[in-house]
C-alpha cells in the first residue's frame, strides 16, 4: 500500500515552490542565494472599492453621465478630484470620495479601486533560487536536515536553536524564560498555558518548537510574531524519536522555521530546516513510497501516537485490532522492543 | 437513456471519499444484477498524492485481487469494454465527495421566500455558505462588492424573483456579482448557478457568461411564491460542485473520460437513491438515509418524490472535525461515553483526527470517542434537515421525526463498528426514529454508488437493493410516551412463521429485544400503555409483519427525545447498560 513520507532527516536536498497566492512582482532573481526571511515576491491589491454614481449625483441619464465623465479606467485619483463635470452655467462636479485608480467606469457609475493591501511573500527557507515563477515566486533549493511538523502558526524566521533541557518532555513555563532567550529558537516539549507563550514574546523569543500544542493555546499562539511549531499535532503527544535526536544534537546550530499551516491538498506542511554545507548534492527524498518490511515508520493514533517503530510484517487480509475494528494491518516494533499491531492507515514512513 | 442488460451488462462503480476510495463491481448473474465485489484503498486526492486516480486504480487492482478479473491492463488503463477473455468492464460511473468544501456565496431577495429556498438549495451540495445578500440587506453597493470580493467564493447561487415577477433587484445583485467577478483574477472567479425569474436569463448570460469560471442556469426555484422546486437546481448544481472539482482535482478529468462524463457529487447520488426507493415503496411514509462522512454528514429524507436532503461538511468527521465545537459543546459529545474520558481527551482527538482523517482508532477508547463523535454529529445534522422536510409530512410531535420506513445507514464509523449492536445503538441515539422502522447497514457504502448507476440502468438497483447486499439491523419499535421510570409501556408479541410466540412487557427507560434472524420474517402485535405512541397514534395497538435482523426485533422505551441523566456516573452507567444490551 502507498504511504506518505514523514520527512525527518539529517542530510537531504530540499526544494520548495514559494508562490503568491495572486499575481505580483517576483524579486528574487535566478541563483540567487537567499535568507528564509527574505522577501522574493509581492504582490498589493485593493483594500476595498468606492463606487461612485454620477449619473445620480448629477441628476443626469446613465449615459449623459459618461459622456461628462473625466477619468478612464486606469487614471490614478486623489481624493477630491473631479470625476466628472456636469454642463450649464454653474455646473456641479462629482469629486472621488478617496485616492485610489479607476477601475471600471460606464452606466453613470465610476469603480474606485482603494487602499493598497500588500502581501510580501518570504522564502521560508535559506537556499539557491532555482526556478523563477513568472509573477507568482519561486523555487528554492537547500541541502541540510530537515524535520516536518504538523502544525505551525504561519510564521517565518531563523536563529540560533536553544533548548533548556535535554529531552523533550519538558513542559515550558514562564517563569523558565528570561532575556538571555532573546532572539533564540527555543526546543522543548509543552507548553500549559498563554501566559508562559506571552511571557515568550516579551523577552522576543525568535521561535519555539513543541512536541505538540493543546487546542486551548491555538488562538494565542496564532498571535505571537514568532514562529510556532508543534512537531506531533495537538495535545500531549510526546516527540517521536527520530525529529528528538535530531534536533538536540542540533542545539547551538542555526536552524530556519517555516511555520507554514498544514495544508492537505497542496502538500506545505511546518518545517524546519537546519543548512548544511556540502560538496556533493544528496537526491531529493520521496514524498510517497510503498509500506514494506524494514522501513522505519511514524505511528499517527494512540496508544502510541508519535512513536516512531519498525515495520517488521504486513499482515495478509483483515486484521481485528484491540479497537474491534478490522482493518489491513502491520507488526511494527517499537523501539522499545515491543511489538504492535498498527493499521496500515495510521503509518507513515519515515525518511 | 437507459442501456438495456443485454447491451451494457457490467458496471463499476467508483466512490472517491476524502479517505477512502472504493471500486465496486457489478454483473448480471442469472439474469439479475449481483454487487460481486468491492475493492479499496487510501484516497489521493491530497498531499502528496495530489492525484485521485492514484488511489482508484489501488482500489480497482485491490477489487482484480478479489474477484479474480481484470479491469486495468498493463498500461493502467481501465479494459471497457469488457472483452472476450472476460477482463474489462462495459461501464464506469463515479461519485465524489472528497476535496475541500466549497465556499459559496447565496443571493437571493425576499429572505423567507428565495434566499430560504437558495439557502436550502447550498445544503443539497458539499458548500459551505460564507456571505449572503437579499434584499434585507443594507449595506450600500460598494460594500456588497467588497464583501463578496472578501468572501472568495468557488460558487455564486444566484436566486430572486418569481417567474414573469421581479427584475429591478436582481439586475442591480447581477451588476454586482459581474463587477466582482470582472475583479477578480480569472483563475479564481467562481462558477455561478441562476436558479432564478427565468426572464433574467438572456440577460445573465450576456453579463456573467465571460466573467466567470462556468454559468450554469436551472429552472426557477421559486417559480411562484407559493411554489418551491429544488431538484432541477439541485441536479444542476451537481453538476457545477462537478466542473469546479475538475479544475481543482488533479487526476479528475481521467475519470471523466474512463466514465464519459458520469460523475456525481457523492451526497446527490445518495439522494437520488432514497428518493428513487421512496417512489419505488409507493409508501405514505418516508425513507431516510444517513451517511456520516469524513467529507460531511449527509441525511436524505425522501416522501415520493420530494426529497430533502441535507449535506452538512461542517458536520464531516474528517478535516472538519474541530468544526463540531462551534456548533455544540465539547460536553454534548462527552455525554454519549460510557468510559469516563475528559473533555480535554475529546477535544484532543478533534484536532489531531482532523490532521489524520483517514485514520483508524487502534484502542477501545479511540473507538468509544469516535462513536461519540459521530453520534453528536449525526444528531445534529438529522435535526438540521428536519427544518427542510415538507410541511404537508407530519411528525408524532413538533420536535421529532416523522416515522420513517426503513432508515438506511453509511459511513465509515457506523460500518467498522466491531458489532453490528453498536452500530444500531449509534444510529438510534443520533437519529432518534420513532414507530416502527426496520435499520438497514450500508457496510459497502453501495447507496450512492447505485444512485449513480441508475443513469445506465434503472434496472441495477432494483436488482442490488433486493440481492441482500445490505445488512438489515434489526426492526426497531420507538416508543413516544412518557411513563414513570422502569414501569411497563408497551406489550409485544411476536408470532413467528413457525408457530412459535414470544412476548416481551417493555418497560420506560429502557431497552428491550426478541430474536429475529436475518431474512425472516414474524407477526409482531403491539400494544402501548398509558397512551404511548408506536406511530399509530396514542394509545392505538397495532399488528405489522417484520423482518429480521442482526439484532432481531428491538424495542425502543427510551423516551423520545432521548434524555440522558445529567450526573455523569449515573449517565455513564446508563450507556454500559445499552451498550451491554446491544452486546458492545
Amino acid at each position: 500500500m502507498l504511504a506518505p513520507v514523514y520527512h525527518v532527516l539529517p542530510f537531504t536536498a530540499i526544494e520548495r515552490e514559494r508562490a503568491l497566492p495572486i499575481d505580483g512582482n517576483v524579486l528574487a532573481k535566478m541563483g540567487q542565494k537567499v535568507n528564509a526571511t527574505d522577501t522574493i515576491a509581492e504582490a498589493s491589491w485593493a483594500r476595498e472599492h468606492k463606487l461612485v454614481d454620477v449619473a445620480r449625483a448629477l441628476g443626469v441619464s446613465a449615459s449623459q453621465a459618461d459622456r461628462l465623465l473625466r477619468v478612464k479606467v486606469g487614471d490614478e485619483v486623489n481624493q477630491g478630484s473631479e470625476l466628472a463635470v456636469g454642463s450649464g452655467i454653474m455646473p456641479r462636479s462629482v469629486q472621488a470620495p478617496c485616492d485610489g485608480r479607476v477601475v471600471v467606469s460606464g452606466g453613470g457609475q465610476v469603480l474606485i479601486a482603494a487602499g493598497d493591501a500588500s502581501l510580501e511573500l518570504k522564502a521560508g527557507l535559506g537556499g539557491t533560487v532555482i526556478q523563477i515563477i513568472p509573477n507568482r515566486g519561486a523555487v528554492i533549493r537547500t541541502v541540510g536536515a530537515l524535520i516536518q511538523g504538523r502544525w505551525g502558526n504561519g510564521r517565518i524566521q531563523s536563529g540560533s536553536m536553544v533548548s533548556l533541557s535535554e529531552t523533550p518532555d519538558e513542559v515550558i513555563t514562564a517563569s523558565s524564560l528570561d532575556v538571555s532567550l532573546r532572539g533564540s529558537i527555543l526546543l522543548g516539549g509543552f507548553i500549559r498555558d498563554a501566559d508562559t507563550l506571552r511571557v515568550a514574546e516579551e523577552v522576543s523569543l525568535r521561535g519555539l518548537i513543541l512536541s505538540s500544542i493543546s487546542p486551548a493555546l491555538l488562538s494565542t499562539a496564532m498571535q505571537m510574531p514568532f514562529p510556532i511549531i508543534s512537531i506531533e499535532g495537538f495535545g500531549q503527544i510526546p516527540m517521536n524519536s527520530a525529529a528528538s535526536r535530531l534536533l538536540f544534537s542540533s542545539v547551538k546550530r542555526e536552524v530556519s522555521i517555516n511555520a507554514e499551516n498544514f495544508d492537505r491538498y497542496t502538500g506545505k506542511r511546518p518545517e524546519i530546516i537546519i543548512p548544511l554545507q556540502v560538496t556533493q548534492e544528496p537526491p531529493l527524498p520521496p514524498d510517497i513510497d510503498t509500506l514494506a518490511p524494514g522501513q522505519t515508520v511514524w505511528i499517527r493514533r494512540p496508544p502510541h501516537a508519535g512513536a516512531v517503530g519498525t515495520l517488521m510484517h504486513l499482515k495478509s487480509g483483515l486484521t481485528t485490532l484491540p479497537s474491534g475494528i478490522r482493518a489491513r494491518a502491520a507488526e511494527v516494533r517499537l523501539e522499545s522492543g515491543e511489538q504492535i499491531l498498527v493499521p496500515l492507515v495510521n503509518l507513515e514512513i519515515v525518511g | 437513456m437507459p442501456i438495456s442488460l443485454l447491451e451494457d451488462s457490467s458496471l463499476l462503480a467508483i466512490n472517491v471519499g476524502a479517505s477512502t476510495t472504493r471500486a465496486a463491481l457489478f454483473d448480471v448473474v442469472e439474469g439479475e444484477y449481483r454487487f460481486l465485489a468491492q475493492g479499496q484503498a487510501p484516497s489521493t486526492a491530497e498531499a502528496p498524492f495530489k492525484d485521485v486516480s492514484l488511489g482508484v486504480r489501488q482500489a480497482i487492482a485491490n477489487l482484480q485481487a478479489i474477484s479474480g478479473r481484470i479491469l486495468l491492463d498493463a498500461d493502467q488503463q481501465l479494459i471497457k469494454p469488457t472483452q472476450l477473455d472476460g477482463s474489462g468492464v462495459d461501464a464506469l460511473a463515479v461519485t465524489l465527495s472528497a476535496g475541500p468544501t466549497l465556499r459559496a456565496v447565496v443571493v437571493g431577495l425576499l429572505s423567507d421566500v428565495s434566499l430560504e429556498s437558495a439557502r436550502k438549495l447550498a445544503e443539497t451540495a458539499y458548500l459551505q455558505v460564507v456571505e449572503t445578500f437579499g434584499l434585507n440587506d443594507h449595506r450600500k453597493a460598494d460594500e456588497q462588492l467588497n464583501a463578496l470580493l472578501r468572501a472568495r467564493p468557488d460558487v455564486i447561487l444566484l436566486a430572486g424573483g418569481t417567474d414573469g415577477g421581479a427584475t429591478r433587484s436582481i439586475r442591480k445583485m447581477i451588476e454586482s456579482i459581474g463587477l466582482a467577478c470582472y475583479l477578480t483574477p480569472p483563475e479564481k472567479r467562481p462558477a455561478v448557478l441562476f436558479a432564478g425569474n427565468q426572464s433574467l436569463t438572456d440577460e445573465i448570460k450576456s453579463s456573467l457568461e465571460k466573467w466567470t469560471a462556468s454559468l450554469h442556469i436551472s429552472p426557477n426555484i421559486r417559480p411562484s411564491l407559493e411554489t418551491e422546486d429544488l431538484t432541477p437546481a439541485a441536479r444542476e448544481l451537481a453538476q457545477v460542485f462537478v466542473d469546479v472539482r475538475k479544475r481543482q482535482m488533479p487526476g479528475l478529468a481521467e475519470l471523466a473520460a474512463w466514465s464519459g462524463g458520469h460523475i456525481l457529487p457523492t451526497a446527490y447520488a445518495e439522494g437520488r437513491i432514497i428518493r428513487f426507493l421512496s417512489q419505488m415503496s409507493g409508501s405514505s411514509r418516508g425513507i431516510l438515509g444517513v451517511d456520516i462522512g469524513a467529507t460531511a454528514a449527509v441525511v436524505a429524507a425522501a416522501f415520493g418524490s420530494k426529497l430533502t436532503l441535507g449535506v452538512y461538511p461542517e458536520l464531516g468527521v474528517g478535516e472538519n472535525l474541530p468544526a463540531l465545537l462551534r456548533y455544540c459543546r465539547i460536553e454534548d459529545i462527552v455525554r454519549w461515553m460510557h468510559l469516563d474520558i475528559s473533555p480535554s481527551v475529546v477535544r484532543d482527538y478533534l484536532y489531531q483526527c482532523s490532521l489524520f482523517p483517514g485514520t483508524l482508532p487502534a484502542t477501545q477508547e479511540e473507538r468509544v470517542i469516535a462513536q461519540a463523535v459521530s453520534r453528536q454529529a449525526l444528531y445534529l445534522a438529522v435535526q438540521a434537515v428536519k427544518r427542510n422536510f415538507p410541511r404537508t409530512v407530519r411528525p408524532l410531535q413538533p420536535d421529532l421525526l416523522p416515522v420513517f420506513e426503513p432508515i438506511l445507514a453509511a459511513g465509515g464509523v457506523v460500518g467498522d463498528a466491531p458489532i453490528s449492536g453498536q452500530s444500531l445503538l449509534l444510529l438510534l441515539d443520533a437519529i432518534q426514529p420513532v414507530g416502527v422502522t426496520s435499520i438497514i447497514l450500508d457496510q459497502n457504502n453501495l447507496l450512492p454508488l447505485l444512485g449513480v448507476a441508475a443513469e445506465f440502468n434503472p434496472l441495477l438497483p432494483v436488482h442490488i437493493l433486493e440481492s441482500g447486499a445490505f445488512m438489515s439491523l434489526g426492526t426497531v419499535v420507538s416508543v413516544v410516551g412518557q411513563a414513570p421510570y422502569g414501569f411497563p409501556i408497551l406489550r409485544a408479541h411476536l408470532k413467528y412463521t413457525d408457530g412459535n410466540e414470544a412476548q416481551v412487557e417493555v418497560k420506560f427507560g429502557g431497552l428491550e429485544a426478541l430474536p429475529l434472524a436475518p431474512g425472516q420474517t414474524a407477526r409482531l402485535t403491539l400494544r402501548p400503555l398509558h397512551r404511548a405512541d408506536i406511530g399509530n397514534g396514542p394509545g392505538r395497538n397495532a399488528t405489522v409483519q417484520v423482518t429480521g435482523g442482526a439484532i432481531g426485533v428491538v424495542f425502543d422505551a427510551r423516551g423520545r427525545p432521548l434524555e440522558l441523566p445529567s450526573d455523569p456516573v449515573r449517565r455513564r452507567e446508563l450507556l454500559k447498560k445499552w451498550n451491554w444490551f446491544v452486546g458492545g
